[in-house]
Parts: C-alpha cells; structure tokens; sequence
C-alpha cells in the first residue's frame, strides 16, 4: 500500500504541484471555497430534514433544488482533492485524520445518494418525522467528520 | 496611525500567548472558524444564487432571506468571535500581514453590499419576491456577494503563508508599505 503511495507523490503530477510554491495554496482555497459551497447545500437539506430553515417548502422540494448545488460542489471538492493528495501521499498514508476523513467521506456519499436521496424524494405521506430527523443527524455526522478530518490533516503533519 | 504599537502589547499579553502557545485551543479555534463557513457563506451563497436565479427559483426571494437570515447571522457570530480569538492569539503577524488586510477590506466591502441590498432593492422585495430573473440591481448584489466571499475566504487561508512577512526580507517595497513592515534602510 505504502508503495503505491509512494508512487503516486513520485509522479509527474505530484511532483509538479509539491514543486510549486503557490500551486498547493490555489488548490487548497479553491477546495476552501467548495468546502463552504457543499457545506450550504448539505445543511440546507438537513435543516429542513429537522424542520428548520425553508419549512415552507417540500422536503422534496429543496432537495430537489439543492441537488445540482451538491453535486457541483462534490465535484470541485473530489477533483481538488485528489489534487492535494497527489501532492502529498505519502504524509497522508501515515496521517490518521487522512484515513478518518476517506472514511467518513465514502460514508457521506454513499448515505447522501442512496438512503438520504431516497427519504428526500419521497412522497409526504410515506415520511416519517422522527426517521427524518435521524437521517439528517447521520448526514450531518458524517459530513462534519470529512470537514474536521480535512482540517486536522494539516495540523498532524 | 498605527495600530501596531496596540497589537504589540495585544501580543504580550497572558491571554495571547497561552492560546498562541496551546497545542489543542488554537486548532480548536481554527477549526471552528473553518467550519462554520458551511453555515454562513454556504447559506449567503445560496441566497446569493437565488438573486441570480441560479437555485431555489420557486422560492420568494423573501422566504429564502427570512428563513436563512437567522442561520447567517449565528454562523457569522461564531466565525467573528472564532475569527478575534485568531487574531488575538497572532496579532502583530495578521496586523503585518497582506491577505488579512486584503481580507478586511474585502470583509467591509461585503458588509456594505449587504446594508445597500437590505436598504435598497429589497425594501420592494414585494414586487419581484417570485420572479426567477430578479432586478438587475439584486443580481449584482449577488454577484458582489459571491466575489467578496470568494475573495475573502481565499485570503483567510492565504494567511498561513509567510511569503509576504515583515521578517522575510528582501520584500519589494510595495508588499513592505502595503504590509505596514517597519523596515530599516531606504525602502520606507
């Protein structure tokens, strides 16, 4: 495993970006700026989830409007991402807030596109207030534990 | 007038340099500071997106400011708070640091845009509350809200670089005068 990490800091791309004395501090603002994108897109839907925030409106509804927000953001996120990684794996393989944030964020996009999609998009009737509540807990659970361990990958080194 | 002899003795405080000098309350701090950005310009830039019609388009304009504003203003609270207790832990390396007086001004220039949106074109919110394409003059608050965040969260972590400190010399004089560095020699 460590290899492969090795391999990936030693190529081309990695090398290129931890060569450059801006190029990490671009990315990682860029991941900064998606970071508040995603976190306004996930708490709006799980605010709502609580019966907080647009109450007005659907739960499907602001699920359904905040989608396309999500999903851009996740994008930017996953692609500045992997780019800081890139640039540093071999810290991150001995960082443990690294694994803790995979973890947490293979957690978080499985829940966010499977069970937390499904409660969203259903109809009124078939939704159950105290189970929505309870999904917008696990949601905001697992979303805080990518964003705390993104952070403490810094302090750790 | 500076206001560097005042953070100078900010800094020699008991205060300042236990939380400079703890191993877990300044990532705390930071970390709180960090986060909270989900909730404050997370829910500005969802409102900012609504002005441009971008998301939440068959939302009022004003269901979205009404709902959202108490968020926005808690997550704010914290990030100030958060944001003093950083620059009370390292006030005279922020004091002299370009990208947290770019941030300031930028910071300022957000607040501003918000106060002539608040005051102006959204005193006749009535008239526009449901239109997908709101008034030019709500779009461009939109857009001035997005670019100042933008701006203002890429400074805040440009911070951390030292590339433009008072103790990196040589600086060209520009970054020395615009950094406030108090450098011996002909460049002030």
């Amino acid at each position: 495993m460590l290899s492969v990490f090795q391999s990936i800091e030693w190529s081309s791309v990695g090398q290129l970006i931890k060569n450059s004395p801006w190029a990490f501090a671009v990315i990682e603002s860029i991941h900064l700026l998606a970071l508040a994108v995603i976190g306004g897109a996930v708490l709006l839907v799980d605010l709502r989830l609580m019966g907080l925030g647009l109450k007005r409106q659907t739960v499907t509804e602001v699920a359904r409007d905040a989608q396309p927000v999500l999903v851009w953001s996740l994008g930017v996120m996953l692609l500045t991402g992997i780019a800081l990684f890139v640039s540093e794996a071999i810290k991150c393989y001995y960082s443990t807030p690294f694994w803790v944030k995979m973890a947490s964020l293979l957690l978080a996009i499985l829940f966010t596109f499977t069970i937390k999609r499904k409660i969203t998009l259903a109809d009124n009737a078939t939704r159950n207030p105290a189970l929505m509540r309870v999904v917008a807990v696990v949601s905001l659970a697992l979303w805080f534990g990518v964003g705390a361990g993104g952070r403490w990958i810094g302090f750790s080194g | 007038m500076s206001l560097l002899p005042f953070c100078q003795w900010l800094a020699e405080t008991r205060g300042s340099i236990a939380l400079h000098e703890s191993l877990y309350m300044y990532p705390l701090v930071e970390s709180a500071h960090v986060l909270t950005l989900c909730l404050f310009v997370g829910m500005s830039v969802l409102l900012d997106l609504r002005l441009l019609g971008v998301t939440l388009k068959r939302v009022p304009v004003s269901e979205v400011t009404s709902r959202l504003l108490p968020w926005m203003i808690g997550g704010f609270t914290i990030m100030l708070v958060t944001g003093l207790l950083l620059f009370y832990a390292i006030p005279v390396r922020s004091y002299q640091n370009i990208f947290f007086r770019l941030k300031l001004i930028t910071l300022a220039l957000a607040g501003l845009n918000a106060w002539y949106f608040h005051e102006g074109i959204h005193k006749r919110v009535g008239e526009w509350d449901r239109d997908v394409r709101t008034p030019s003059r709500a779009r461009l608050a939109g857009i001035v809200s997005l670019a100042c965040w933008a701006v203002i969260v890429v400074s805040g972590r440009m911070i951390a670089y030292n590339w433009f400190d008072c103790d990196m010399q040589p600086q060209p004089p520009i970054v020395n005068r615009l950094a406030g560095c108090q450098v011996s020699g002909l460049e002030r």
